[in-house]
């Protein structure tokens, strides 16, 4: 198999998809802006044609549904066009609202294997401690989002230690819940073993419940990543932020700059695929290591 | 082992810092034939295994009076062990043979503390079973390898030694030893998805005596392997037995397995699972597996082949 047949196996794929969500897009594009477009033509001095209304609605200012290549330009225009410590860089926004990403990830992450180990080894926070976790899941992050941000910029905690917590706080649940589930994944005998040898409840964490967890853990923490981001962007909505992807979003949506709020969703998914993968690369590299069969 | 007395356990360490510093240099186990590995290394082991058991002197190891075990499963209660009266002393090789499902793996569980009787009593060195696992008192060989998969050979077997506390250089050297003992030299950077069910079980089998226990408990340890690499590791059990004067229980389906290796055959019917008969297995010491051709081996092999058949038919 060369590489070459490899990359023609997955290219052909994927850019039949591509070509499919382009097309419709299109369309759509033309569907959606066509009243306005209309309006206008029909106020203008002269007749106009089909390819007129056509032309017009790929071009708008501020299209209800902007084109691909309207996105593509004005996000190039906003990352490679600019200078990169400006506030008016994507990259900027994306830089912001990642490292909130990160610390809410590892704040999450920590939280939810915590949990995990107390539900695990302690009997009664396996009963105490799950209904709470899961109550937590059901309150709206954009219903508790603002109160944690007014809460703690009353006590001077601002910036990007809010967003993180929100973003934390979406985060853990998968990790939970995934661990929890690799935590008691050793099977009966393997867990009779450690008890023939007399070891203790933290030997048998680390030498059998801790590696048995591995598979799960990457699982959840692929999913957490990627909630860990949105719950920084959600983050950035109500604290009247200025930078960050969700800022962009928000002054999008206040001008009808549909065009922005575009290229910063595609940011968002660049940066959310991104993260995805890096977690995905570090579970290869920690699975290799454990000799896990390829 | 940290649960014996210091001066047993300084003596089992010297041991191995012995055998480490004396014959550890340049591989030359590596380097020895199979078949004499087990014989030389055991010959180096053999005072001071005996300055070990020495520390306790009950001359029973597992005494077992009237025991019962029912399981409560969710289509009514199964008894899997009824009346079973039992004494194993010190130095014996006691096999446990019956057809599958007869409870002879719940007897093993039940001395390793891994299973808990609902009637009768039982006793493990002198203390309850409980206690006696807490003072590592045994090594257990499961049906299955129960090999982690995250390790590779080497410190699978080391895991227990990791456990116990022993040193890292001595741990190596345990691994080194049990691995060539069970022909597994060469394996030791192998993962057990690369290795064959066989294999597995023999990495299994280096792991329960790396940390030298005096009482071996084994479930059908050789079941999975061919019949040459079988024939090979009984000799070796039994020598490793002879020589270090190791208190064996093993599970096995094979007569000719269980005469071949034990002082006594304990034969077991199913449902409840019972003890139908004990027969004494009095082959020579430093038999070869040559014995299993004398009359004498024939003549025992012949009365377990009665007692399971008495077995079956008490059944119906
Ligand atoms: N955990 C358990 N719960 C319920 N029943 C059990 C359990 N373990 C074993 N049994 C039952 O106890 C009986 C004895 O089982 P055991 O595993 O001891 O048999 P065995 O003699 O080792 O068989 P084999 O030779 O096939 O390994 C069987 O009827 C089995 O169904
Ligand atoms: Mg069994």
């Amino acid at each position: 198999m060369t590489t070459k047949s490899l990359v023609a196996g997955r290219a052909l794929p994927l850019a039949t998809v591509l070509l499919f969500v382009g097309v419709l897009w299109y369309l759509g594009a033309i569907f959606l802006n066509a009243p306005r477009v209309r309006e206008q033509l029909d106020r203008g001095p002269q007749a106009w044609t089909t390819a007129d209304l056509i032309a017009g609605t790929w071009s708008m200012e501020r299209p209800v549904l902007p084109t691909p290549d309207q996105v593509l330009a004005e996000f190039w225009k906003t990352t490679a066009g600019t200078k990169i410590a400006s506030k008016r860089n994507l990259l900027y926004h994306a830089w912001i609202t990642a490292s909130a990403t990160g610390l809410g990830f590892i704040l999450g992450g920590l939280l939810g294997i915590g949990l995990a180990v107390g539900i695990v080894h302690v009997r009664t926070l396996d009963r105490s401690l799950m209904p709470w976790i899961i109550a937590s899941q059901t309150i709206p992050i954009l219903a508790i989002g603002p109160m944690i941000i007014i809460v703690l910029g009353n006590i001077g905690v601002t910036g990007v230690i809010p967003k993180a917590i929100i973003s934390g706080y979406l985060s853990f649940f998968p990790v939970t819940i995934g661990m929890v589930k690799g935590l008691r994944s050793p099977d009966p005998l393997q867990l009779d073993l450690m008890r023939t040898y007399n070891a203790s409840a933290s030997q048998v964490f680390r030498k059998l419940r801790w590696p048995s967890s591995m598979p799960f853990l990457f699982a959840s923490l692929k999913v957490s990543v990627a909630i860990s981001l949105i719950g920084a962007i959600v983050g950035e909505l109500p604290s009247g932020a200025t930078a960050g992807l969700g800022a962009r979003l928000l002054s999008g949506s206040y001008y009808g700059q549909t065009i922005q709020i575009w290229s910063a969703l595609l940011m968002a998914a660049l940066l959310g695929m991104a993260m995805v993968y890096g977690v995905g690369g570090i579970e290869r590299i920690a699975l290799r290591r454990m000799g896990t069969r390829p | 082992m940290a649960g014996l007395d210091p001066a047993i356990r300084n003596s089992a360490r010297s041991l191995d810092a012995r055998i480490k510093s004396g014959h550890d240099k340049g591989g030359e186990w590596s380097r020895r034939p199979v078949e004499g590995i087990g014989r030389w290394l055991l010959a180096a082991d053999v005072p001071e295994v005996q300055a070990v058991t020495e520390g306790s002197t009950a001359a029973t190891v597992v005494e077992i009076r009237d025991l019962s075990l029912v399981f409560q499963t969710g289509d009514g209660p199964v008894a899997a062990l009824a009346d079973i009266d039992l004494a194993i002393g010190r130095g014996e090789f006691v096999s446990f043979i019956g057809p599958s499902g007869c409870g002879k793996t719940t007897l093993l569980r039940v001395i390793a503390d891994l299973e808990q009787p609902t009637g009768g009593t039982i006793v493990v060195n002198g203390v309850s079973p409980n206690e006696a696992r807490l003072a590592r008192a045994y090594g257990y060989v499961f049906q299955a390898p129960a090999l982690y998969p995250w390790r590779n050979v080497a410190r699978n077997v080391t895991l227990p030694l990791e456990i116990i506390g022993f040193d890292p250089g001595l741990r190596a050297a345990r691994a080194a030893k049990y691995l060539a003992m069970v022909g597994l030299e060469g394996f030791e950077r192998k993962f057990p998805w690369q290795l064959s069910g066989g294999m597995q079980q023999r990495v299994s089998i280096a792991r329960a005596l790396g940390f030298e226990p005096d009482l071996l408990l084994m479930d059908e340890p050789f079941g999975a392997l061919d019949e040459i690499t079988r024939d090979r590791l009984n000799e070796q059990l039994l020598r490793l037995h002879e020589a270090t004067g190791k208190t064996v229980v093993f599970v096995t389906h094979s007569i000719a397995e269980a005469v071949f290796l034990s002082s006594r055959i304990v034969v077991m019917s199913p449902r409840p699972g019972r003890i139908v008969e004990t027969i004494d297995s009095d082959l020579a010491r430093g038999r070869t597996l040559d014995a299993r051709e004398s009359p004498r081996f024939l003549d025992i092999a012949h009365k377990v082949r009665a007692a399971l058949r008495a077995g079956h038919s008490y059944d119906d």
